[in-house]
């Protein structure tokens, strides 16, 4: 039986020219990355754009991919930090749009959300803090262990293990809330 | 509570299949990018649109769309709202509420405002403070003594001397930051290649400007909390070393405004060479003296401010630094974000209500619009100026001031020209992720002013309340460096750091060319590393043709020649010193110093180190630690381990 080709090779091969190497890494990683896009963003439209942008950028990234990390951990670190940069140009962007009818926007925003929201996991999802999300989509969604979050995310062990802990206490008090309701 | 957790993991692996089309579109794209990557021509990284596009309905959907991920910080219920809000008021500022006892207590102290006090400090414990903020134990207590230590001191030590640099900071301290993207975020750094080794044979003469910003090793300590090592060219090894105040001899009356020191020491890292250190200490000018002082806040409120390291620590600081100032004082605030406004008019800073509320009634958002605020914040600051009153603009800002501006460098000029006309510009750095410090750098230097970068409220203490004078009050103008080696026993030398400060050796004598300033009771340290003729640890083999050095009787190292205009003047006046050569073990300081100098270069590659690694430099630093009344040396050698230990990973 041939042996699958390692995502790590297939890299290095690709940063150097190889056409093929990095047709098939896309296709293999495609649908994770997606996966996460969504599980960052909430929004399908939004992971595909999302997905978009970083199928678009990855062949100049592939430059700074090193081997040092495994290929799907690298991929996770460029994923989650193009969604941080789009979260961020949005935030700014939406902003810089609207001048002083910020607050009509955001008040139409808010009831399309509500709308949106009437699941369970959007309701928890969106009443969370961008930074928890990501360390949830990682944690809970991708199956990872808060040390390879941690590493993803850039941050300290301890910093993921507290916020998990922060998200359950933020569950606790939403339960809290619905129970009163 | 693991019910919860279960459930949202089973929600989230939910995830939808992608869309056949969009994936077939998206890895085309990524396809066509490759080609042309790998064809030479520069592949365009991921769409970055500059503006905002023309909003159609289309558009406007996406946007609410796109911005749904960040909207309950902004239109959520309110109980998200107030979530948040809890989050941003109580992680970072810790204790360090406006309203807590030593701020009454600074202002009770108004008789004697600025220039008496001595240096305090943000200190380690505001790491760890900040460091426990985010990992979750209780932050307070530490921070609570630190306001105690610094207390006590300031009872117990009002004769006071120096006041080092200025900038500075400390980590992040909250968590949302923390995400800021290592592969691509926008911060830009000031900086050159490390400064060459020099033969005294063929290029005696070293020049360079002094430079009291300490922006670079805040920045270095916020990297290094936040678990990574600096980016190389974020280290500016002299900002490092003058960081930390240092007990050089203060001028007598009636000397020049500052007082030259040089002691000779064996190098650590280099038995074969040493390091002369050339001190500056400036004159703390008796505090009637001073005079009165306009101050225009230019806030940047656009909405990357919103962050809690930010704008609202901003807030908190400019709320310290306001009890620092005299009744007659005046404070005005601009705040720039979609369009330029004058949020507060110019009001004597005994109206500190009318002040207060001011600033807190500001919020971030809309895009930056940093030129028309600039320019406004100017008009402001002439307006309030009379005769014989300081004025100063203080832009505050996390960097991203230059967005729609399409000429950097005219910002600059415009900030020069008003600096010859009497108004001085000092910048504070915010946040980390888009930080501009090169910019920060640039106008701080054009506008005579310091670049300082905040993240913690300890280090927002230490600059706009400890260091307020030396910030705002010049005390001597366009101050130059030069060294004249003498080649009989000198053979090489290096100077350490000043890369972004070096000048041309003409320079030096023209009044024309601008360097940096020296601010009240300011120290500035400058080392080099120097080889006698002969040391086995010459890196350069001498030349087979060149020119014996002239005999000369001289036992001296060196010449040292310092430039300087006092404020207001436009021609400079010389001190010259013989530099001694000796060597004399190094003091406390001299230790300390040279052990942050080699912290720098270890953070830079240590090109020069030899075999001396982070070991030596710790325990040299911790010979050197002194009293360190407020823990400034302690936490440099927290950082030190920590960089090793990241550094071995």
């Amino acid at each position: 039986m041939l042996m699958e080709t390692p995502d790590e090779t297939l890299a290095l091969a690709a940063a150097s020219g190889d056409r093929a190497a990095f047709g098939q890494l896309l296709a293999r990683h495609y649908d994770r990355v997606f996966g996460l896009c969504w599980r960052l963003s909430g929004s399908r439209s939004e992971a595909e754009d999302l997905t978009q942008d970083i199928c678009a950028a990855l062949p100049t990234k592939l430059a700074s991919f090193r081997a040092e990390a495994r290929f799907s951990t690298w991929l996770y670190r460029v994923t989650v930090n193009a969604a941080h940069d789009r979260r961020r140009r949005a935030a700014t962007h939406s902003r810089a749009a609207a001048g002083w009818g910020d607050w009509e926007m955001n008040r139409q925003a808010g009831i399309v959300e509500t709308a949106e929201a009437n699941d369970w996991l959007s309701t928890a999802m969106t009443r969370l803090p961008p930074e928890l999300r990501d360390t949830l989509a990682l944690t809970l969604g991708e199956d990872l262990t808060q040390a390879e979050a941690a590493r993803i995310l850039g941050l300290s062990e301890g910093t993921v293990a507290w916020r998990m802990a922060e998200v359950k206490k933020r569950l606790r008090r939403l339960a809290a809330e619905e129970a009163r309701i | 509570m693991t019910d919860d957790l279960n459930k949202l993991r089973a929600a989230l692996h939910k995830a939808p299949a992608p869309d056949p089309g969009s994936k077939e579109a998206a890895m085309r794209l990524a396809m066509q990018n490759f080609d042309r990557a790998h064809q030479g021509t520069a592949a365009d990284p991921r769409p970055i649109p500059v503006r905002p596009q023309k909003p159609g309905f289309l558009t406007g959907v996406r946007h609410m769309l796109s911005t749904l991920t960040t909207r309950p910080i902004l239109a959520a219920t309110t109980s998200a709202a107030a979530l948040c809000l809890g989050l941003i008021v109580v992680l970072p500022m810790g204790d360090f509420s406006p309203d807590a006892p030593f701020a009454v207590d600074e202002g009770g102290r108004s008789e004697a405002p600025l220039l008496a006090k001595p240096e305090a400090a943000p200190m380690i414990v505001a790491e760890e403070a900040a460091a426990d903020t985010s990992a979750t134990m209780g932050a307070t207590a530490p921070a609570a003594l630190a306001q105690d230590q610094m207390a006590t001191k300031r009872l117990m030590q009002p004769e006071s001397a120096f006041l080092a640099p200025l900038a500075t900071v400390a980590p992040t301290p909250f968590p949302m930051d923390q995400i800021a993207p290592q592969v691509e975020n926008t911060e830009a750094f000031a900086n050159e290649a490390a400064n060459p080794i020099k033969m005294t044979a063929e290029d005696p003469v070293s020049t360079f400007s002094v430079d009291v910003d300490t922006a670079s090793y805040a920045i270095i300590r916020s990297s290094l909390m936040r678990g990574q090592l600096p980016p190389a060219e974020a280290v500016r090894t002299e900002e490092m070393v003058n960081y930390f105040p240092y007990t050089y001899p203060a001028p007598e009356p009636g000397e020049a405004p500052f007082k030259p020191t040089v002691t000779v020491m064996p190098t650590p890292w280099n038995a074969g060479t040493q390091l002369v250190r050339i001190g500056l200490q400036g004159r703390l000018p008796a505090i009637a003296e001073r005079p009165p002082l306009n101050l225009v806040f230019l806030i940047d409120t656009s909405g990357s401010m919103q962050s809690a390291d930010k704008l609202p620590l901003l807030k908190q600081s400019l709320r310290l630094l306001l009890p620092q100032l005299r009744p007659e004082d005046e404070v005005a605030i601009v705040a720039y974000a979609g369009s330029a406004g004058e949020v507060l008019p110019p009001t004597r800073a005994e109206n500190a209500a009318t002040i207060l509320d001011a600033l807190d009634l500001l919020e971030a958002g809309g895009s930056t619009a940093g030129a028309e605020g600039m320019e406004l914040a100017y008009r402001v600051a002439e307006r309030m100026t009379a005769k014989g009153e300081v004025s100063r603009v203080l832009l505050a800002t996390d960097g991203d001031f230059n967005v729609g501006i399409s000429d950097p460098e005219g910002l600059e000029k415009y900030v020069e020209k008003k600096r010859a006309q009497g108004t001085y510009l000092s910048v504070l750095g915010f946040g980390r992720g888009n930080l501009d410090d090169a910019t920060m750098q640039a106008l701080a230097q054009s506008g005579n002013g310091m670049a300082a970068y905040i993240d913690t409220l300890q280090e927002a203490r230490k600059v706009l309340v400890d260091q307020l004078s030396g910030a705002l009050f010049p005390i001597a103008n366009d101050v130059k460096i030069q060294v004249e080696w003498n080649p009989t026993q000198v053979a090489e030398y290096r100077l350490i750091g000043f890369e972004t400060r070096a000048l041309a050796r003409e320079d030096f004598n023209n009044d024309k060319v601008d360097a940096g300033e020296i601010g009240a009771g300011h120290a500035v340290t400058a080392l080099y590393e120097v080889t006698a003729p002969g040391s086995a640890a010459l890196a350069n083999d001498p030349l087979r043709y060149g020119k014996a050095a002239a005999p000369s009787e001289s036992a001296e190292l060196g010449y040292l020649r310092l430039r300087y205009k006092a404020p207001g003047e436009s021609t400079s006046a010389l001190i010259e010193v013989p530099i001694a050569s000796g060597d004399i073990p190094a003091d406390e300081d001299a230790r300390f110093a040279a052990a942050i100098a080699g912290f720098g270069q270890l953070l830079t590659g240590a090109k020069y180190l030899g075999d001396w690694g982070w070991e030596e430099a710790t325990a040299l630093a911790l010979s050197g630690r002194g009293a360190d009344a407020f823990g400034y040396r302690a936490e440099a050698v927290n950082l030190m381990r920590l960089a090793q230990s990241l550094s071995t990973q």
